[in-house]
């Protein structure tokens, strides 16, 4: 029985382990019938033309975790920013994890997504926003069946989070392969204003596949900023989907780190729905031995006066391959845009390889759009500057390439977060300088 | 004179028509519609073909049925039904010329409309035509000065009879009949086409040149042509067409290879004015063209074209950089009006070491139109130093149509150097307002704006095709072009 066909049928077998409406039940069994007509996604699709599943999915996964397994703090004490004053949603296995999480429903709702779809009080909330902005593909109707739990973030009108939240999927995978469908949703009302970490992180080498889904919802002059750290180990895959609905004058920002990781995609959709309004959408991919990151982006501007910038910065070494796959559309009504879109990569090696494809399509004539894409080397000038005034090959070129991806660090506005994503990139460029500009 | 706005243009580019539709009554030798293994044959068969190639169509037929009309373009249309399509037409009193005077006067007249009387090109221009009217080479010019220099320039029909190992051991090298739909369809059909060979250290000491019509209502025209430069010897080849208007839609699927030997160097360039279709998007013709060449060492193939007609372009020129220190180069404008749709753009294979690639693409659409750029940059991991250079800019006039870009890189070499750039403007109400401060009325901005928008292309076009460029350009975009 292939994985498609697991799937499935323990769909139709599966009691989630909570009760919901009937409301959630339709739209779960609608999501199925959609995977079920179109599979996994294969590289006859144009976008995933780069990025084959075939390995992933000829595995066998535990659907389930046997039961909860609870892990001692200070084992994964380096996975949180423990400096950092925040407010935590923890979860083992795709299970929540009390012990380690820091939850609140005091004035906002940081709280469970299976919280949030069993009581009555959050029905009108799943009612207008649950499944609202995911788009139907079929990885993304996948999660929709089966996703049971993950982080619930309401932010009401007027109020900025003191701290940020962080969002950290653990994985054992103590016994086999697992396969985690994590479902996030995220929203702020009007002129509120929140700060979010994910992280995913697995212990072991036992393959974990992660199917994520993530909503967030942005409310008139809301300001979301949300950073993704992707750092797992070898043999975990993450195919990250992150729709973003924005209404007038609202600010939201994604910065995402990829590290790590055996296959990750990052589906990256933006949804501009009024006036102006800010779109940010920046990451650093440093990766080596056969690691594979795409990234595909999608900006819909279908307002005018908004605005959109995109900068992916790819340092891809050994045999690793990178994918970016950037879209703008700009609407027929959406004068006076302004997108931009950047795509700059510096390949290490002779077997890395790079596939990128920064497309506009543009119906709109008052509008600037660029975007721009270049593949290159370190500078060798530079380096040999550098050397020659005592600075050894490998710190040089550390330092170049820090100095590369550096204006994506410049907007991350969490000061703890910048010194864990500079020390992730001085360990993974195998050198121990500090970078603290 | 009143204020000339942006608006005027637009209301007047929605009105104008094709100015160069017209028809041209010449007896045709027209075989049924349709497309069969029979009518294969027939076609080889009256074309007088040898044996090798009657089976190597019959082979590219049989490949062709079992492929599927590809639908992965930017570009919407009603798919055209290739059996009701007669897959030749020549002209029926085909007498062989031995002076201009003896061609066909109609034809001559025609000519006359389009303002290339050959009497007059082979007198002041120095071009050597070969003139193909609906497939049929009819006239061929200045042979005999090409002929000492040891160039073979004629028609590809003429070229299997006469030079039959040139032709088998290149036809079909650079795009091979299984490449895709319209090449398989080609090879099976193609009517007629040029043939051009430059030998060794030969360099061309004229622009070649070739005018391409569709003639006959309801004939699909499927040109083929072959340019083989051999080693240290130099080209430049033009190519022009220009359709009488016509209501149900044509097809034309041409096939041009290129082969540039070490050290040789292809210029090839294109005016394409197809008729476009009316202001309605009635008409027009189909223009699915493959057309590709392939660089040895140190060999360089430079494409430039103008894309102002045809109702939809499907079109990507491009160069397969095989040998160490080869060039390639892509240079294109394409205007589309009223419902006109284009998905061009170009193939850069980068195989060999050092090899450079230049992509200067410029796109202006207006109306309702539809302009979208395709491009693939490939380097693949033994392409050390690879470097290319891609810049494509769109301008929009009006608020009704799109511009589109699809660049595709894949980069597996980490000394390859890849650059893209793309932008995608109006013109800007700051701009027309500096000219008009300074005395040049709106209509005369737009025309310095686009002319300068367009003038690294231009600049690229030689001399003899400048003037038929800017004509061409007028047509599409008459008033903004000065």
């Amino acid at each position: 029985m292939d994985l498609k066909e697991k799937l499935i049928s323990s769909f139709w077998g599966l009691d989630n382990g909570i009760e919901v409406d009937d409301y959630i039940n339709d739209m779960r069994g609608d999501a199925i019938k959609i995977f079920e007509a179109s599979g996994f996604p294969s590289k006859k699709q144009e976008a995933w033309k780069y990025t084959s599943l075939n390995t992933l999915v000829k595995r066998d996964y535990a659907l389930e975790s046997p039961s909860e397994t609870s892990i001692d703090f200070n084992l994964v004490k380096k996975y949180f920013l423990h400096d950092l004053d925040s407010y935590a949603i923890v979860f083992i296995d795709g299970k929540y994890s009390a012990h380690l999480s820091k939850t609140t429903h005091d004035g906002m709702d940081i709280c469970l997504l299976s919280a949030a779809l069993t009581k009555p009080k959050f029905k009108a909330v799943i009612e207008n926003y649950f499944n609202k902005a995911a788009s139907n593909d079929s990885l993304a109707s996948l999660n929709t069946a089966f996703a049971s739990e993950g982080a619930f973030v309401h932010i009401p009108k007027h109020k900025a989070v003191e701290k940020p939240i962080q969002i950290i999927h653990f994985s054992t995978g103590s016994n086999a392969a697992m396969l985690l469908q994590p479902r996030n949703l995220i929203i702020a009302d009007e002129n509120a204003h929140v700060q979010i970490i994910e992280r995913h992180q697995s212990f072991t080498n036992h393959p974990v596949f992660t199917n994520s889904v993530t909503e967030i919802f942005g409310d008139k002059r809301s300001v979301i900023d949300y950073y993704k750290v992707q750092n797992d180990f070898e043999e975990a895959s993450l195919i990250d989907h992150t729709f973003i609905k924005q209404e007038k004058d609202s600010n939201c920002s994604v910065h995402t780190f990829s590290f790590g990781g055996k296959l990750i995609r990052n589906n990256l959709n933006f949804t501009q729905n009024g006036e102006h309004i800010n779109s940010t959408l920046k990451g650093i991919t440093i990766i080596g031995n056969k690691q594979h990151v795409d990234h595909s982006t999608m900006v819909n501007h279908n307002a005018p006066n908004c605005e959109s910038h995109q900068d992916y910065k790819g340092i891809f070494g050994d045999q690793a391959t990178g994918v970016f796959n950037g879209r703008i559309l700009v609407d027929q009504v959406a004068q006076k845009t302004n997108a931009f879109q950047a795509n700059n990569n510096i390949l290490l090696s002779d077997n890395a390889t790079i596939n990128t494809k920064p497309q506009l399509e543009i119906f709109a004539d008052d509008v600037k759009c660029s975007h721009g894409c270049t593949i290159g080397q370190l500078d060798e000038d530079a380096l040999f500057y550098m050397r020659s005034r005592g600075i050894p090959k490998k710190e040089a070129q550390a330092l170049l390439t820090y100095a590369f991806a550096n204006n994506v660090l410049e907007t991350v506005k969490i000061p703890e977060l910048k010194q864990r994503i500079n020390k992730l990139i001085a360990n993974k460029l195998g050198v121990n300088i500090g970078f603290h500009l | 004179m009143s204020k000339y706005t942006e608006d005027d243009l637009r209301e007047e580019l929605k009105t104008k028509e094709y100015e160069y539709g017209f028809y041209t009554d010449i007896e045709s030798d027209t075989i049924p519609i349709g497309l069969t293994e029979d009518v294969v044959r027939t076609i080889s068969l009256k074309k007088e073909e040898p044996q090798w190639m009657t089976d190597w169509r019959l082979e590219a037929f049989r490949i062709w049925k079992k492929m599927e009309e590809p639908d992965w373009a930017n570009v919407n249309y009603d798919k055209p039904d290739f059996q009701a399509i007669s897959y030749y037409s020549a002209p029926s009193n085909k007498p062989k010329y031995n002076s201009i005077d003896e061609v066909d006067p109609e034809l001559l007249a025609t000519f006359e409309k389009l303002g290339i009387s050959l009497d007059e090109q082979k007198k002041l221009s120095g071009v050597a035509m070969d003139v193909v009217v609906d497939s049929v080479s009819v006239a061929t010019t200045f042979k005999k000065t090409l002929s000492e220099k040891g160039i073979i320039f004629c028609s590809i029909s003429e070229a299997i009879k006469e030079h039959p190992q040139l032709v088998k051991k290149y036809l079909g090298s650079v795009v091979p009949r299984t490449d895709n739909f319209y090449a398989a369809l080609n090879s099976a059909v193609f009517s007629d086409g040029s043939f051009c060979y430059i030998p060794k250290g030969v360099r061309c000491p004229m622009e070649l040149s070739t005018y391409f019509r569709i003639n006959q209502a309801g004939t699909g025209q499927f040109e083929r042509t072959l340019v083989i430069a051999d080693k240290e010897s130099y080209v430049s080849y033009l190519e022009g067409c220009t359709a009488p208007s016509r209501d149900e839609n044509q097809l034309h699927a041409a096939v041009v290879e290129l082969i540039a030997l070490d050290d040789a160097e292809i210029k090839y360039s294109t005016v394409q004015n197809w008729f476009p279709g009316n202001a309605e998007g009635k008409g027009g013709v189909f223009n699915f063209v493959t057309k590709r060449g392939i660089c040895e060492t140190r060999a360089k193939i430079s494409w430039t074209q103008v894309e102002t007609g045809s109702a939809v372009t499907w079109k990507y020129p491009s160069c397969i950089l095989k040998g160490d220190y080869s060039v390639g180069e892509f240079y294109s404008i394409a205007v589309t009006n009223n419902f006109q749709q284009a998905d061009t753009g170009t193939k850069m294979i980068h195989l060999g070491k050092h090899t450079k690639s230049t992509i200067i693409s410029k796109g202006i659409s207006a109306g309702k139109s539809q302009n979208s750029y395709r491009g693939l940059v490939h380097v693949s991991s033994r392409a050390d130093h690879a470097r290319n250079f891609s810049q494509c800019d769109s301008l929009l006039m009006g608020n009704e149509c799109g511009a589109h870009t699809f660049p595709y890189i894949e980069a597996k070499n980490n000394n390859a150097k890849i650059e893209h750039e793309a932008t995608t403007s109006k013109i800007g109400e700051d701009q027309i307002f500096y000219c008009n401060q300074r005395g040049i009325d709106t209509e005369k901005a737009i025309a310095l704006i686009v002319n300068g928008f367009s003038k690294e292309v231009l600049n690229k076009l030689p001399m003899e095709f400048a003037v038929e460029a800017q004509k061409l350009l007028e047509i599409s975009l008459e008033g903004s072009v000065g």
